[in-house]
């Protein structure tokens, strides 16, 4: 018999039965689906936070006291400002070195308000994190030296109080201390859902007072090279560990803050594709069972077919050409369903889903080696018929 | 090509089943030559099905030897006995066994389909084995768009469409009025004789069996009689 020929009986044999040969596609349709949506999430997710962590700004490096760690609790930070003043000198330049005190709280204007992130920091903040002032202008040195009360919004912040002003010059209250707005920052939109506009600077010095505290969250340095990097990083450690001999500190950079991310949302990724993997599995199973019905329903006419000179693998190619066709097709109509709902993700919701080639090649390869690997026992059964049994069955 | 077209030589066919052994032919000897006429009687159980299961490379004999054609099949691999099937042997059965969902050309074409025949040609030979057996104008019609004797009509040019050296047919009248039965008989007749196709039928109707050029009972998994051994005694039958 004809290839050609093969493919056209399994492809009647198909059609005789359409609303089942729909159903068990449907299986692999679901399966390839998954596959390549869930991928597509794994994967945007990962551009998307490497993209936000190379946004903080190049040869960025953050100090924190305590381990860290999964698992571990922050300690007690004893950082102080003196301690930024120390690290500045280890770093050679004042200008590349940042602290920050972070807290959350209300902030009012004019009958508005919002609860949002208020960062304290110091006046090199835009610099370290390569984040400059939109309109208006950043804090100065001589502002944080003492502690006046300016304030820098973000774009979420701005237009929730002053939707209809212009907010550069008026005043806001946080935690009820008045301030003035003297900067925009331009918006950065969202991430992963987080609103990175939802947030305010003020001087350092103004949110210890405000706060009732003289401790320092955390460090950010930029590093004036990538190779020293590591040099560096140690440099600062020990300087550190030597003003506080009882406490100990972690210093990322951020490529180590990449190398992380990276590694969980890979594996997040390959178990968001082995999860589809199996739903993908489970369709081949169904496969099968509808080819070894398919073999049972048809089993006369596989009989005549071999009394009229079928050969065994002529039979057996007819039924694995039928599984194949299945798991192909629905492998296509899948791979259609996955790329669809990827991008209804994207436009949707806000985990970024990306596309990739691999998935789509991979999820349409194993579909295809799932109607041959799930084909072959039913189509060997058929091949093996014996035609005088056959012909006698019901 | 010389020769008979079947040979059985003491060809045995035993069933085994869980605990005993059911002995369905007996060591019967039979030789189907060119262009004859056979018809085969006996009761139920007696063997017929099987021989004709034999006759035409269906099923192998548990011993003795069987030549289809001058082949024997002890030496043919499961392949090999369905290209000899296919070349050799056309079958028509009692329940016609056509494919449903499937036009009279298309189930006349199916032996041609394993022989590699382009759909082209093997149209064109299917509509003109219709044509013969009467169904010219019943091309595209389904099984169950046809009547029972058009169906077994169909499967008769299904049989014939490859130039077959014989026609195996079991009970081809079983599932037919008598009228309907008669025309399918007639047939068979006819294209006996024009094609020359050797043709083996079974049937329980004596009147039917006597209209044939040879005749053989069955009984007990063993021949009987066969008038073509018994020629000389007069049986009442056709000289
Ligand atoms: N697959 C099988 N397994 C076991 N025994 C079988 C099988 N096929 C046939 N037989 C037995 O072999 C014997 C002959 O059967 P066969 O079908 O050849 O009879 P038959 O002459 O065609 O009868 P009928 O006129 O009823 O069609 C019977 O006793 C039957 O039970
Ligand atoms: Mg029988």
């Amino acid at each position: 018999m004809r290839l050609a020929e093969a493919w056209r009986v399994a492809l009647d044999a198909l059609r005789a039965n359409r609303l089942r040969s729909a159903l068990t596609m449907l299986g692999v349709i679901i399966g390839v689906g998954a596959v390549v949506v869930l991928v597509a999430i794994g994967t945007g997710a990962k551009n998307e936070v490497e993209a936000q962590v190379e946004g903080l700004g190049s040869n960025l490096m953050l100090v924190v006291p305590g381990r860290l760690e999964f698992g571990s609790a922050p300690s007690a930070s004893r950082l102080s400002l003196r301690d930024a003043d120390a690290v500045a000198e280890v770093v050679g330049d004042p200008r590349r070195v940042t602290a920050t005190v972070a807290s959350g709280e209300t902030v009012r204007a004019g009958g508005r308000e919002r609860f949002t992130t208020v960062q304290g920091v110091l006046a090199t903040t835009p610099e370290v994190f390569d984040r400059p002032v939109g309109r208006g202008r950043y804090f100065t040195e001589s502002d944080v030296r003492t502690g006046r009360r300016v304030a820098v919004l973000g774009a979420t912040v701005a237009r929730a109080l002053f939707p209809d002003r212009d907010p550069i010059g008026q005043q806001v209250t946080v935690a009820g201390v008045r301030f003035r707005v003297s900067g925009l920052f331009a918006p950065l939109g969202q991430s992963l859902g987080v609103d990175r506009d939802d947030e305010i600077h003020i001087p350092i010095s103004a949110a210890q007072r405000l706060l009732g505290v003289d401790r320092v969250d955390g460090l950010a340095i930029k590093a004036p090279d990538r190779e020293h990097i590591d040099d560096l990083r140690a440099r600062v450690v020990a300087e550190l560990s030597q003003r506080h001999p009882d406490t100990e500190f972690s210093a990322v950079t951020q490529e180590q803050i990449l190398g992380v991310l990276g590694d969980i949302l890979g594996v997040l990724t390959g178990v968001l594709a082995a999860i589809a993997g199996i739903s993908l599995l489970v369709g081949g199973v169904g496969v099968s069972n509808i080819m070894l019905v398919s073999v049972r329903e048809r089993t006369r006419e596989i009989g005549l077919r071999k009394a009229v000179g079928a050969r065994p693998r002529d039979i057996g190619l007819q039924f694995l050409l039928e599984a194949v066709l299945l798991t192909t097709v629905g492998g296509v109509l899948g791979m259609g369903l996955g790329v669809g709902s990827s991008l209804l993700v994207g436009a949707l919701s806000p985990v970024p889903a990306s596309i990739t080639w691999w998935s789509l090649a991979l999820a349409f390869g194993v579909s295809a080696a799932v109607g041959i690997v799930f084909g072959v026992a039913p189509a060997q059964r058929a091949g093996r018929l014996d035609p005088v049994v056959a012909l006698r069955s019901e | 090509m010389t020769g008979p077209a079947v040979e059985a030589e003491r060809v045995a066919r035993t069933y085994r089943l869980e605990g005993f052994s059911v002995r369905a032919l007996r060591e019967v000897s039979l030789t189907v030559e060119r262009g004859d006429y056979v018809a085969i009687v006996g009761p139920s159980g007696s063997g017929k099905s099987t021989l004709m299961h034999l006759l035409g490379g269906l099923d192998r004999p548990t011993s003795g030897r069987l030549r289809l054609d001058g082949r024997d099949v002890a030496g043919l691999s499961p392949a090999e006995l369905a290209r000899l099937r296919n070349e050799v042997i056309g079958f028509v059965f009692q329940a016609f066994h056509l494919l449903p969902r499937t036009s009279a050309v298309e189930n006349v074409a199916l032996p041609l389909v394993y022989r590699g025949l382009g759909a082209r040609k093997r149209r064109a030979a299917a509509a003109e084995m219709l044509e013969r057996v009467g169904l010219g104008h019943r091309l595209t019609h389904r099984p169950n768009q046809m009547s029972g004797g058009e169906q077994q009509r169909v499967a008769i040019a299904r049989a014939l469409v490859t130039g077959p050296s014989v026609l195996l047919a079991d009970e081809p009248t079983g599932n037919l009025d008598s009228a309907t039965g008669e025309s399918v008989l007639h047939l068979l007749e006819t294209l006996n004789a024009e094609s020359g196709v050797a043709v083996v039928l079974v049937t329980h109707d004596r009147d039917v069996a006597a209209r044939a050029r040879r005749q053989i009972a069955m009984r007990d998994g063993r021949v009987a009689s066969d008038s073509a051994q018994t020629d000389q005694e007069p049986s009442g039958g056709t000289p």
